[in-house]
């Protein structure tokens, strides 16, 4: 069984007496990666703030391996965890000076230091810039310098505040599959924070939603993604077609959602007659030209009209008028290969077992 | 006269490094606290100590003069025209500056660097250090202000000093006299020792910090 590292309950946080962080309970395990998403001002830094014992919240408790934080003082707390900003934050020294920073300030032998030192410049595959000044780093170097100065402390928490959200492309990826790596090899348990979803599926164990301050939904990354709880995390995790209905059958995991005239099936177990939001995401509708007779096992198919075209990256979004706005998401392949125009008339197809149910 | 400049200049040099570093002394953990509390009438307080930057020597000298004066408050401490008095005058006056400057030094500073140092385990003391290293140029351009401050005033020395041969006369107020009296060579002579004095000390402070520059 999994130990809770950290537990945090009924945390309230206020400026100006405006609520900007409200966590009823949220629990990380030991040697997980919890992965906190939300929009810009969501409360995510203020979380992690807290959770480094940076902050001290209006009221409400932290645990840390089942004890009170306050129990503890303050510096032996910040010096069992480690913290990475989104600015890398380097001081005017080498890069050696700057990653052994943290093992100085916990006055460790000079040998150690340097061993430890080496060994994370290492790691992070910067060991050939270790004589240089910080500040003639690029700004991935400079990230990597700062990752290295965390890990080297051996952390038993690690908190990382959006590490690359300020990286160019390229140098975000790779930095991001290094970090993977480093983080499954020394199972040091994290807070992760990013406003990307792309980071969070791929560096968190789990997902925890923040929105508007408040904790709306924790769970598996694919949970938090197809089955968001409520609309508003729907919207956030990109799932773009959520339309409000009524079920009016149900019967043997089968539901009929009536919505706006159109009768749509999907699969659970919802009664007859709840108010729900039926939610789909981009990906699981396909499109093909009203004539062709398409053989599929889809038990949804609407007709409708394009009302839009937008390129995003190499997929193109498309929005389908089928009496209520559809958000399919094809490649730009297929989008050529069948010469979707605006206007065109098309079928847009989905499984039953693709929708995600809502009650509200 | 020539071991009379050598005595001047040397006295000169005393009092105003001295001056100068009980300043530093002062001004450093002030100026650290004042840029890093959040207490509420820090404001208020920074602007006196900017005012402070701007003090007259004359009116600090008639200050210190009249608390010092024979028959003044401190009068039994029987410091007046002595380089102790000279030494207190100037430390008023350069203290502010190191002290306006230091803040300024380290308000310029990233704030969140503060919480990147608390967050790697840093004690209160050793971000502090931290934060100095980090604001080491501005830092020694507080201390170069401060000393340039008291190396050059005259009208503190001159009031609380007193001018006295072989015990209080300085640079600059050797120079009073000397240009008082018509001895323009004189007065000439001691001002490009006053000029290259100063000039000397702020090249020592500036190899010092540019070395930290790289």
């Amino acid at each position: 069984m999994t130990e809770t590292i950290l537990s945090v309950k009924d945390l309230l946080v206020k400026r100006s007496e405006q609520t900007v962080l409200q966590v009823n309970s949220l629990d990380i395990q030991q040697g997980e990666v919890l992965a906190v998403i939300g929009p810009n001002g969501a409360g995510k830094s203020t979380l992690l703030l807290v959770l480094g014992r940076l902050l001290q919240p209006l009221c409400g408790q932290v645990y840390f391996r089942g004890k009170p934080i306050e129990q503890e003082d303050a510096l032996t707390y910040r010096r069992r965890i480690a913290l990475v900003l989104q600015e890398p934050l380097l001081m005017h020294q080498s890069v050696f000076d700057n990653v052994a920073a943290g093992l100085k300030f916990r006055s460790l032998p000079r040998a150690e230091v340097k061993r430890r030192t080496d060994e994370w410049l290492n790691r992070l595959e910067i060991a050939h810039l270790s004589n240089r000044p910080a500040h003639r780093l690029s700004g991935g170097e400079a990230q990597r310098a700062s990752l290295a100065r965390a890990f080297a402390l051996q952390p038993e928490l690690l908190l990382l505040d959006e590490p690359f959200s300020a990286l160019d492309a390229p140098t975000r990826v790779r930095l991001l599959q290094d970090l993977h790596t480093l983080l499954s090899q020394t199972s040091i348990t994290t807070v992760f924070i990013t406003h990307d979803l792309d980071e969070a599926l791929l560096l968190g164990d789990r997902v925890a939603v923040l929105l508007g301050g408040v904790l709306r939904q924790v769970g598996r990354p694919q949970d938090v993604f197809t089955a968001p709880s409520d609309g508003d995390v729907a919207a956030f995790v990109g799932v773009e077609t959520v339309i409000a209905g009524n079920v009016t059958a149900s019967q043997n995991g089968q539901i009929i959602v009536e919505a706006d005239g159109l009768h749509l099936e999907a699969v659970g177990d919802v009664p007859t007659g709840t108010r729900v939001l039926f939610c789909l995401r981009p990906e699981d509708i396909t499109l093909s030209h009203p004539e062709s007779a398409m053989i599929s096992s889809a038990r949804n198919r609407l007709k409708g009209r394009i009302l839009r075209m937008t390129p995003s990256g190499p997929l193109v979004r498309v929005v389908v008028d089928c009496g209520l706005p559809v958000v399919a998401l094809i490649t730009r392949g297929s989008a050529n290969e069948m010469k979707l125009t605006e206007g065109q008339q098309v079928t847009a197809t989905f499984k039953a077992t693709a929708v995600h149910l809502i009650p509200r | 006269m020539t071991a009379d400049i050598f005595e001047i200049t040397l006295l000169s040099l005393q009092v105003s490094i001295l001056a100068t570093g009980i300043s530093l002394f002062i001004g450093l953990p002030m100026g650290t606290w004042l840029a890093l509390s959040q207490l509420r009438g820090r404001k208020v307080i920074l602007s006196l100590i900017n005012t402070g930057m701007a003090l007259p020597p004359v009116v600090v000298g008639l200050t210190v003069a009249i608390l010092l004066w024979r028959s003044g408050p401190l009068g039994s401490l029987r410091l007046i025209y002595t380089p102790t008095a000279i030494i207190i005058a100037q430390t008023i006056i350069a203290a502010p500056v190191v002290t306006g400057l230091t803040a300024s030094a380290l308000q310029q500073l990233d704030p969140r660097l503060r919480l990147q140092l608390m967050g790697l385990g840093a004690s209160p003391v050793q971000m502090v250090i931290s934060l100095w290293r980090e604001a080491r140029l501005p830092l020694l351009a507080a201390l170069m202000a401060g000393f340039g401050s008291v190396i050059s005033e005259v009208g503190a020395s001159m009031m609380v000093g007193g001018n006295i041969r072989h015990q209080t006369r300085v640079l600059t107020t050797a120079i009073v006299l000397e240009t008082g009296k018509g001895e323009f060579q004189n007065a000439i002579a001691l001002s490009i020792l006053l000029l290259i004095l100063a000039y000397l000390v702020n090249l020592g402070l500036t190899i010092i910090q540019q070395r930290g520059a790289r």
